[in-house]
């Protein structure tokens, strides 16, 4: 059975009709990436995941049982956190108060303590500036806390929405190194990005989204090797 | 009377009413910081307030055969101010709360217009309750013990001077300090006021964090709906009276005094309120108390021409 088992799913924003029955499936332990241009549906669909949006149709199965119909608290709960496009840190409170946001759902105070000494190992640069405001770090640095807040989770599946957005290349190995780490340590991650050369190196399988409807599947390093892929999104004519 | 006596008596009362008109504007602060809602309906919470207290006070000494409430027993006064307190806040805190479920989350999505028209409803609304509970007149809202008339200067410390301070003063700071101490406490070190703060901030960022959007705006409402309870038990204690209509200058006045400070920031509402209730206290002595609202909303109007960011209002970006 899937971790994640996305089903035919339509999703709407007021008359237009963003994602046509997309499908996928995340198995334990992978990083599925979903490539595509700009529009094509790529945070739609992770939006429409993580409950922020409700799918018109199709189902959602989190390990079988259904979340498409929960509240996104709800879904966060089940195991499933997202690291929202653009960051969206809380830029008026403390790295640390950014951090606890991440385990609000969470009663487990003490395994809460040693996620936070994880998310310290993980970006040793936001204990450093623990007290400081959110948003008075740097791009890179709000990569960082973005990711390590949804790790306060605690999620089994972890879902990344462009974490390369805006940064210079070296932070972006740095950010894409931490996601493989992370995945290392038992997450498995559903990652949205339009950088896909990257985003094929460091994933398992992938998605390629086109105008709300998933066109392609394959192992990464198929689609590394396919002629579409190539010319349409790794630059390679 | 010499200046700086004048001076030191306008500070004492504007620091009072300015108190009083904190509390209201944190209220306001409060929900527009967290769903970017002029919630025009809280003045007549506030005003609400006033006609629970005086509910308190005038129907648990006739339970006991007085006629007013100086007549009950010294040590029971305490707990009479405690108890209307306590009913007001409640009252006014499930009454916004109410407001919050009924009138505004089902037009959560709605154009921002519409939310806005729902609350001058809920406001039409509450002060005809307010006419028909206690009347169209204003209503003597009693001392509930001689003391509060005292002065403390002259009649408690025995010190010669043309200040008035009276006991009734002091304990409008008694009342009001320490509900601003513990808002500002639970909003800086819980867990749920924290996801206030969080849902203000970004409210599908908190959404993903596992934070219940639904429950924590509720939450707002009725932190803010409690305040303007005790706002309305203060301000019924400290002018001794009670009108249905009340809310609107009220609520007008702490309006004015949350954008004064940034709308949305907990200390500009703060400031805000006594700042306002300072120059509120300047215009009735030195001008005329007819003036005052002119000169307060005039003030209104260069804020919003020349800071509409309010004095502590925030301009860093939300987003990076």
């Amino acid at each position: 059975m899937a971790t994640l088992d996305v089903q035919n799913v339509h999703t709407y924003y007021g008359n237009i009709h963003a994602l046509r029955s997309v499908s996928l499936t995340v198995q334990d332990g992978e990083i599925v990436t979903l490539i595509g241009s700009n529009g094509a549906g790529k945070s739609t669909t992770l939006r429409t995941i993580s409950g922020i949006l409700q799918p018109r149709e199709g189902r959602i199965l989190l390990d079988g049982q259904p979340i498409n119909r929960l509240a996104a608290h709800e879904i966060v709960e089940r195991g499933v956190c997202q690291v929202p496009e653009g960051r969206r840190i809380f830029s008026r409170m403390t790295i640390l108060e950014n951090l606890e946001m991440g385990a609000f759902a969470r009663k487990d105070r003490a395994a809460i303590q040693d996620d936070l000494a994880r998310v310290f190992d993980l970006f040793p640069r936001l204990k450093e500036r623990i007290g400081q405001k959110g948003g008075t770090l740097s791009g890179g640095e709000q990569q960082m806390l973005a990711i390590g807040r949804a790790m306060m989770a605690q999620p089994k599946v972890l879902l990344l929405d462009e974490p390369s957005m805006g940064l210079a290349p070296i932070l972006v190995e740095t950010i894409f190194q931490t996601v493989q780490e992370i995945n290392r340590q038992g997450v498995t991650v559903l990652l949205v990005e339009q950088n896909a050369l990257m985003a094929l190196q460091v994933a398992d399988r992938g998605y390629v989204l086109e105008t709300g409807a998933i066109v392609l599947d394959d192992s990464a390093a198929n689609l590394r090797e396919n002629e579409t892929v190539q010319k349409a999104y790794l630059g390679i004519e | 009377m010499s200046w700086y006596a004048t001076a030191i008596q306008i500070l004492l009362i504007g620091r009072a009413n300015g108190a009083i008109i904190a509390l209201v504007a944190l209220g306001y602060t409060l929900v527009y910081g967290i769903i970017e809602l002029i919630n025009f309906a809280h003045g007549d919470v506030f005003m609400l307030g006033t006609m629970i207290s005086l509910t308190i006070v005038t129907w648990v000494p006739s339970l006991m055969g007085l006629r007013r409430a100086s007549q009950m027993p010294t040590e029971l006064i305490p707990i009479l101010l405690l108890v209307a307190l306590l009913a007001s806040m409640i009252g006014c805190a499930l009454l916004n709360m109410a407001i919050e479920r009924l009138a505004y989350r089902p037009l959560r999505r709605a154009p921002r217009l519409a939310p806005l028209i729902s609350a001058i409803g809920v406001s039409f609304i509450l002060v005809n309750i307010g006419l028909h509970w206690k009347g169209a007149s204003p209503v003597d809202f009693p001392n509930m013990h001689p003391s509060v008339s005292l002065d403390i200067f002259r009649d408690v410390l025995g010190i010669n001077t043309q200040i008035f301070f009276t006991v009734k003063d002091l304990l409008v700071m008694l009342l009001a300090v320490p509900l601003m101490l513990a808002l500002n406490l639970f909003v800086t070190r819980t867990r749920l006021g924290k996801a206030m703060r969080a849902t203000a901030q970004d409210r599908e960022a908190a959404a993903m964090m596992g934070i219940n959007i639904n429950q924590t705006i509720a939450l707002t409402f009725l932190l803010g709906g409690a305040l303007a309870g005790a706002a309305g038990l203060i301000s019924g204690m400290y002018n001794n009276s009670a009108w249905f209509f009340q809310g609107f200058r009220g609520g007008l006045m702490a309006f004015t005094a949350a954008v004064l400070g940034g709308i949305g920031n907990i200390y500009g509402a703060f400031m805000g309120g006594l700042l306002i209730g300072v120059v509120a206290a300047t215009s009735d002595f030195l001008l005329d108390p007819r003036w005052t609202q002119a000169v307060v909303f005039g003030m209104l109007i260069l804020i919003l021409v020349f800071r509409p960011t309010g004095l502590l209002g925030e301009s860093t970006p939300e987003r990076a």
